[in-house]
């Protein structure tokens, strides 16, 4: 094995890609800028969206309660609705947003109030639609109060406490500690997050260092030179797996710095308590890398393998874009809620490593999985960069006609 | 000096079956000397080519190059081959001189060595004017100095060129040309292939007249002239593989 060869040929191709624009594109630009648009962007529209349906006063349409004056009274006094007059189409104009929602008061509604008898609001609004949301929001507030005042007043009509309408509270109290709260809520994402980039990140150099290289003519040009094709298969690899691990790591950071953004964000809106929980342990992170190097090595011999097949950069493109899904489903598998590691998923390459970087994050450390999600990945990363030196002795793969 | 007997190669095509590119060729070229293949496209050229670079690999048969077994020394015979063709480009976001430096370190070459011999080659092929200029960016002409260069890097004993001038403009291919000549001139063993019968005639010391992978006549010009009675050799060519 000779370190000189396989040195050459890494530095070779790492002054050659950090000259390709496409590469510096997919390894660095990319993952520094993915999460700030992300998060930072949709956040800041969120906020903003929010915001403007708070401050809409909403058409709200009321059916009925021509016999309740009194509750018709003090709907017309609130300041945070418009009403509107009835109209038989308000469905119709609910779903077109004409309106934002209707409420419908029963006949004799106010008579019913005085005599005891239970009867029912009904409140028309519009599913998923914020600012229907909210004008509804506005009139359960409304009519809950309504509710609770006349359950006061008939409690106190009969000289009775007001503790009988709440016999007692509930309260609840968060007792992890901030870094366990920050890696269920963002763990996952991640260890996802970082799985996906390290794919992305060696996709575009395995290209170019392989099916790249036959497309320019450059393969036939290298293979005449000395140098043993184990390594020069290792020198490219290295390269490969350095984008994967470098647009990783930078995902990272800019995620890191993205919640902070997002963190800073919510606290101005929400006058200065951020609603996030933002606390991630860096030496879980640091961990995580650890758990997600076997796979970066598993990844980059395997895109290498595949796109050494192709005759061209886009027979390539075409081998490996269905590549992402079979990373992004387990990856998002383990997403889900009550998808736990267990010893059969530890075997399960790239869902392994995204559960453990879950657990790692929480704070969570379950040394047996740990170990053989670790030896399981390393034992595929071997296969996998096996697999790569031995096509890289096949003619028929590189001279494929 | 280049020796090969009986060397054969054989490709699996799904569709075609077997396909026999080289099959049984047996010649030898001595140094300070040029051997020319001669063959139309598909003879087996370039595919002989390839095996005496040990870029592939014989079926059967086989070749010694500078005194180095093709298939149990590859590296050694690698090591003592200097390669060109239209195949070998060069990598479009290294320099000239990162091109060729290249080369060298991958040849073993130590950095004091590696500058004497970039320096000298630069010099020698008039390559300075361009030396830090992206290979992208250089012009046809220029691109084959630096795949020259590079050939030469490590001054091998034996060159092989495959079609060394197929697609360049007259003033390239005289560059080229010019160069064949002053590896033989240094005592270099020289093969090249070719299907420009002009070519053939200019350089070659000793001519191999290649068809569906088999070597069908061999000699000097003069002998293959007084052996078909010709003095054109594209005349002796076509005799050849028609017979």
């Amino acid at each position: 094995m000779s370190l000189r060869n396989i040195g050459i040929v890494y530095r070779k191709e790492l002054t050659d890609s950090l000259r390709d624009r496409r590469t510096l594109v997919s390894m660095i630009v990319i993952p520094l800028l993915v999460f700030p648009v992300m998060m930072l962007g949709f956040s800041y529209l969120a906020v903003k969206l929010v915001g403007q349906a708070k401050k809409e006063v909403p058409q709200i349409m009321v059916l009925g309660g021509e016999d309740s004056p009194k509750v018709m009274a003090r709907l017309r006094n609130l300041d945070t609705i418009e009403i509107v007059p009835p109209a038989p189409d308000y469905v119709d104009q609910i779903s077109n947003k004409k309106i934002r929602a209707a409420v419908e008061i029963p006949k004799g509604f106010d008579a019913a109030l005085e005599r005891n008898e239970k009867t029912t609001i009904k409140i028309y609004m519009y599913e998923g639609e914020i600012k229907s949301s909210f004008a509804a929001d506005r009139v359960e507030k409304f009519f809950s109060e309504l509710r609770e005042k006349t359950a006061r007043d008939r409690l106190e009509a009969r000289k009775l406490p007001v503790s009988l309408l709440k016999p007692f509270d509930i309260e609840q109290k968060n007792v992890a500690p901030p870094e366990k709260v920050g890696g269920s809520m963002f763990g996952g994402l991640i260890g996802y997050m970082v799985i996906l980039l390290c794919m992305t990140g060696a996709m575009y150099p395995a290209i170019d260092l392989t099916a790249g290289e036959k497309e320019r003519g450059t393969m036939e040009t290298i293979l005449c030179s000395p140098v043993q094709r184990t390594h020069l298969v290792l020198g490219k690899f290295l390269m490969v797996l350095t984008a994967s691990l470098a647009s990783a790591m930078l995902s990272v950071i800019s995620m890191g710095v993205s919640f902070l953004g997002v963190s800073k964000l919510g606290s101005l809106e929400s006058g200065g308590r951020s609603p996030f929980q933002m606390s991630i342990n860096p030496k879980a992170v640091l961990a995580v890398f650890g758990m997600v190097l076997p796979m970066a090595v598993l990844f980059a011999a395997a895109l290498m393998t595949i796109a050494l097949f192709a005759k061209s950069y886009k027979e390539a493109q075409s081998y490996l874009t269905p590549m992402t899904f079979l990373v992004v489903i387990p990856a998002v598998a383990s997403l889900l809620p009550g998808v736990e590691l267990n010893a059969k998923l530890a075997l399960v390459p790239v869902l392994n490593t995204s559960l453990v970087s879950k657990e790692i994050l929480t704070g969570t450390y379950h040394w047996n999985y740990i170990a053989l999600i670790f030896l399981s990945s390393c034992a595929y990363a071997a296969a996998a960069m096996f697999i790569a030196v031995k096509m890289f002795q096949r003619e028929d793969v590189l001279f494929r006609a | 000096m280049i020796e090969t007997q009986q060397l054969t190669k054989v490709f699996q095509d799904k569709k075609r079956g077997e396909i026999r590119a080289v099959n049984g060729v047996s010649f030898r070229c001595q140094p300070g000397q040029i051997y020319g293949l001669l063959g139309a496209n598909g003879a087996g050229k370039t595919t002989t080519l390839r095996m005496l670079a040990t870029i592939l690999e014989p079926t059967d048969g086989t070749a010694r190059v500078a005194g180095y077994d093709v298939v149990e020394e590859s590296q050694k015979v690698r090591a003592n081959v200097g390669f060109l063709s239209t195949a070998t480009a060069l990598y479009g976001r290294l320099t000239a001189q990162e091109m060729v430096e290249y080369f060298g370190r991958l040849h073993g070459l130590d950095e004091v060595t590696l500058g004497r011999r970039v320096v000298e080659i630069f010099q020698r092929l008039e390559m300075n004017e361009f030396r830090d200029r992206r290979c992208d960016k250089l012009s046809t002409g220029m691109k084959q100095k630096v795949s020259i260069a590079r050939t030469l890097v490590h001054d091998p004993p034996v060159m092989i060129f495959d079609e060394p001038t197929l697609g360049l403009d007259v003033m390239t291919a005289r560059t080229i040309v010019g160069f064949i000549r002053e590896c033989r001139q240094n005592g270099k063993t020289v093969i090249f292939s070719t299907h420009v019968m002009s070519e053939a005639e200019k350089l070659c010391d000793t001519i191999g007249i290649i068809h569906n992978g088999r070597i069908l006549a061999e000699g000097t010009l003069a002998e293959l002239r007084q052996r078909y009675g010709e003095q054109d050799l594209e005349e002796i060519f076509v005799r050849v593989v028609t017979n």
